[in-house]
C-alpha cells in the first residue's frame, strides 16, 4: 500500500512536471524572480546581524545605517569577556597590551575582567539540546514501535492523548512545574531541563516515529521471526536500521525545539543551567549599546541552526509536513 | 582439536538457543512489550504535562502565593475566575491577542499560498530559493526577537531606513510608538512564520493528481476556474491545518514578543500569555494567573475543536 502510494506519488509527479513544463517559460521565469525577490527581502535581516557582529559599536549605531564599515572583532571579543572602564594612567600603568584582543579592548579605555559566561550557556544549550533530543527519541521510538506493531487498548485515545499535552501553554504548566521542581531540586539543574524538554519534545517524537515505522513493512520482521529471532531482536536489528532516517529527522525537530526554547529557560532557570536564548539579551550590557556583541551572540547561536537547514532540507521538510499531514 | 569443534559448536547452539533468564527476557509476550514500549512515555507525560496542568487546575481554586511558601493555602472557590473574567484589562489582553493572531494569519495566509503556488512552477534553482525562504521558522523565537529590537531602532535601524528609501515617513519608532508596536510583532511573526503556510500549502498542491488539470484542459477551463475549482479545495485542508498550528502557537505567544516588545508601550503588545507570566512571575499572583491560565487552556481547546469541526467538513 505504501509502496504503491509511493510509485503513484513519483509517477503523478513526472506527469506534473512535465504539463508544467508545457506552461510558458515566461511566466515560469517571473516566478522565479518573485520567488528569489522575497527570499532576498527575508534573508536581509539575517545577512545584517551577521555584518552587525563585525562593526564597532559606534559604526553600529551609526545614522544611515554602514553597509560598507571597517570590520572588527570587538562584538566577538565583547562577547566572550567581561570588561571594566578605566582610566587612561591607569591602563597606562599596565604597560603595553599583551594580546590583540586587550589591545582592542583598551582602545574603548576598557581593560578584561575575565570570561564572560556565553561559553558556559552555549555549552548549557548543547548539553540539555542533546540529552533531551537522545532521551525523547529513545522513549519515542520504543513507544512509536509499539503504537506502530502491537493492539494497544484505547490506542487511539493515547495517541490523541500524547499529541494533546503539546497544546498547552507553557505558562500555564510552567507554575506547578516551578514548584515541582523547587521541591525536587531540580530547578536550575541542566538534569530538570532535559526531563522537561524530554516531555515536551516527546510527542511530536512519538507522532513522526510511528509514522516512519508505519512505512517499514511488516513482512521483514515477520520473516526474521520464523528465522528464529525474537520480536525484540527483530526490533533492534531490522526495524531500527530501517528507521534510521526517520529516527534522524525527528532528532533534528527534537534537538531545534530544545535549542530554540526560551519560555522555561526564563523562568526555570538562573544561575546554573540558563541555556543561551535568555542569555542573549542580557549580553546588551551598559549602556544597551552594545550591539555588535549581541550581534556576535546572536550568529554564534543561529549559525548551526542555518547550516542544519541548508544541509538537512529534504529530511526537515518531510518532518514538518509529515507531522501535519499525519494529524 | 575436536574438544575446541565441540565447544565451539556447543556455544554456537547456545547462543542460537538462549536459555532460562535471557530467553524469557528476549522473547516477552507482545503485550508485555507493548507496555514496555509505551510506559516511559506515558509515565512522563503524565509526570511533567498531566500532573501540573492538574495542580494548575487545582491552585486556580486557591488564594496561593508561590513567594510565600509558608502561609496557608485557603479555597477560595471560584473567586479567582470572577475575578479573571471580571477584569476590564483581561479583556484588553486578549484583543491585542486577537489583533495579533487574526493579521498574522491572514498575512502570512496570502504570503504563503502565493508564494507555494510560485514555487510549485517549478523554476530552475527552486530548491535552492525555498532553502533560504525556510530559514527564518527554524530560529529561536526569543533570539529573533532580540535582534529585531536592533533592526527596529527608529533613527539608526535599518528597518526604518529601508521603508524610508520607498516612501519618506521620516524615523519609525516600531517598537516606541502606541500606534505602530501592534504591527511591529505582527511584520516580525509574518517574516518568521510565512515560511510554514508555504510549506504546508506546497505539500497540498504536490498531492493535487496531474489528470484533474489536464481534464480540465480538456474542458477549456481557464486558469482562474482550474485555481478556484481544482487548486483551492485540494489546498485547503492543508492551509486550514497549518493556519490551526500557527493559531495555536500565536494565541499562545510568548518568546518572541516578550523580547521584542516586552508588551508595551503601555499594554499595547500585551499578549495573554505576556500578562500571564507577569502575574504569576512578576506579582506572584499563583491561584489568580492559575484561573487565567486555565482559561487560556480551554480556549484554545474549544477553539481548536470548534476548527476541527470545520476542517474535517471542508475535507469531506
Amino acid at each position: 500500500m505504501t509502496a504503491g502510494s509511493a510509485t503513484l506519488r513519483a509517477a503523478s509527479a513526472s506527469q506534473r512536471a512535465h504539463s508544467v513544463g508545457q506552461a510558458g517559460t515566461g511566466a515560469k521565469w517571473l516566478a522565479g524572480l518573485l520567488v528569489a525577490a522575497y527570499a532576498l527581502v527575508a534573508i536581509v535581516p539575517l545577512v545584517w546581524i551577521g555584518l552587525t557582529g563585525f562593526k564597532s559599536p559606534p559604526d553600529s549605531i551609526a545614522y544611515p545605517p554602514k553597509v560598507v564599515f571597517e570590520p572588527t572583532f570587538e562584538g566577538y571579543v565583547n562577547l566572550f569577556t567581561t570588561r571594566s572602564r578605566q582610566t587612561d594612567e591607569y591602563i597606562e600603568s599596565l604597560g603595553p597590551a599583551e594580546t590583540w584582543y586587550d589591545a582592542l579592548v583598551r582602545k574603548r579605555n576598557m581593560v578584561i575582567t575575565g570570561p564572560s559566561r556565553f561559553v558556559d550557556r552555549y555549552l548549557n544549550s548543547i548539553v540539555i539540546g542533546f540529552g533531551s533530543t537522545f532521551l525523547a527519541v529513545f522513549l519515542g521510538t520504543l513507544a512509536a514501535y509499539a503504537f506502530s506493531r502491537f493492539k494497544v487498548p484505547l490506542k487511539d485515545d493515547l495517541l490523541f492523548f500524547i499529541l494533546s499535552t503539546r497544546m498547552m501553554p507553557p505558562i500555564a504548566v510552567a507554575i506547578p512545574i516551578y514548584l515541582m521542581f523547587r521541591a525536587l531540586g531540580l530547578s536550575d539543574t541542566a538534569l530538570g531541563m532535559i526531563l522537561l524538554y524530554t516531555a515536551v519534545n516527546i510527542s511530536l517524537a512519538v507522532w513522526l516515529l510511528k509514522g516512519f515505522i508505519d512505512e517499514i513493512p511488516r513482512e521483514y520482521e515477520e520473516a526474521a521471526v520464523v528465522d528464529g529471532y525474537s520480536r525484540l531482536q527483530a526490533f533492534r536489528k531490522i526495524v531500527l536500521p530501517q528507521a534510521r532516517s526517520g529516527i534522524a529527522a525527528t532528532a533534528i525537530f527534537c534537538l531545534i525545539f530544545a535549542w530554540n526554547e526560551y519560555a522555561f529557560a526564563l523562568l526555570l532557570t538562573s544561575g546554573e543551567a540558563q541555556t543561551a536564548p535568555p542569555f542573549i539579551p542580557l549580553i546588551i550590557g551598559e549602556g544597551g549599546l552594545d550591539w555588535p556583541a549581541v550581534a556576535a551572540g546572536t550568529t554564534l547561536f543561529l549559525l548551526p541552526i542555518v547550516i542544519f537547514t541548508i544541509v538537512l532540507r529534504k529530511q526537515l521538510l518531510r518532518g514538518i509536513t509529515f507531522g501535519a499531514v499525519r494529524k | 582439536m575436536s574438544d575446541s569443534a565441540v565447544t565451539s559448536l556447543a556455544e554456537r547452539v547456545a547462543r542460537a538457543t538462549p536459555g532460562g533468564l535471557v530467553h524469557r527476557l528476549l522473547s516477552l509476550s507482545d503485550r508485555g512489550i507493548a507496555w514496555l514500549f509505551i510506559a516511559p512515555t506515558v509515565a512522563l507525560l503524565l509526570a511533567i504535562n498531566i500532573f501540573p496542568l492538574i495542580w494548575t487546575v487545582y491552585l486556580s481554586f486557591t488564594n496561593y502565593r508561590s513567594n510565600r511558601p509558608g502561609t496557608e493555602i485557603e479555597w477560595i472557590g471560584l473567586r479567582n475566575y470572577e475575578r479573571v473574567l471580571g477584569s476590564e484589562d483581561i479583556w484588553g489582553y486578549l484583543q491585542v491577542t486577537a489583533h495579533f493572531v487574526v493579521w498574522t494569519m491572514l498575512l502570512q495566509v496570502v504570503l504563503g499560498l502565493g508564494l507555494a503556488l510560485l514555487i510549485n512552477r517549478n523554476f530552475r534553482s527552486a530548491g535552492f530559493w525555498t532553502t533560504l525562504i525556510l530559514i527564518p521558522m527554524m530560529l529561536s523565537p526569543a533570539v529573533v526577537g532580540t535582534f529585531w529590537t536592533y533592526l527596529y531602532q527608529p533613527q539608526t535601524g535599518i528597518f526604518s531606513y529601508i521603508v524610508n528609501l520607498f516612501a519618506d515617513v521620516g524615523a519609525l519608532d516600531m517598537i516606541g510608538s502606541v500606534g505602530l508596536a501592534p504591527w511591529s510583532i505582527v511584520i516580525v511573526d509574518t517574516w518568521m512564520w510565512t515560511p510554514y503556510i508555504m510549506l504546508l500549502c506546497l505539500a497540498g498542491l504536490r498531492s493535487i493528481p496531474a489528470y484533474l488539470y489536464e481534464a480540465a484542459e480538456i474542458d477549456r477551463a481557464n486558469a482562474l476556474q482550474k485555481f478556484w475549482y481544482i487548486t483551492l479545495p485540494r489546498v485547503l485542508p492543508f492551509l486550514m491545518l497549518a493556519v490551526l498550528f500557527r493559531g495555536i502557537e500565536n494565541f499562545k505567544m510568548f518568546d518572541m514578543v516578550v523580547e521584542l516588545t516586552s508588551g508595551g508601550p503601555g499594554s499595547t503588545t500585551e499578549l495573554a500569555s505576556i500578562n500571564l507570566k507577569r502575574e504569576a512571575f512578576e506579582n506572584w499572583r499563583t491561584g489568580y494567573s492559575s484561573a487565567f491560565a486555565v482559561i487560556l487552556f480551554v480556549t484554545v481547546f474549544g477553539l481548536g475543536n470548534i476548527y476541527v469541526k470545520a476542517l474535517n467538513k471542508v475535507k469531506s
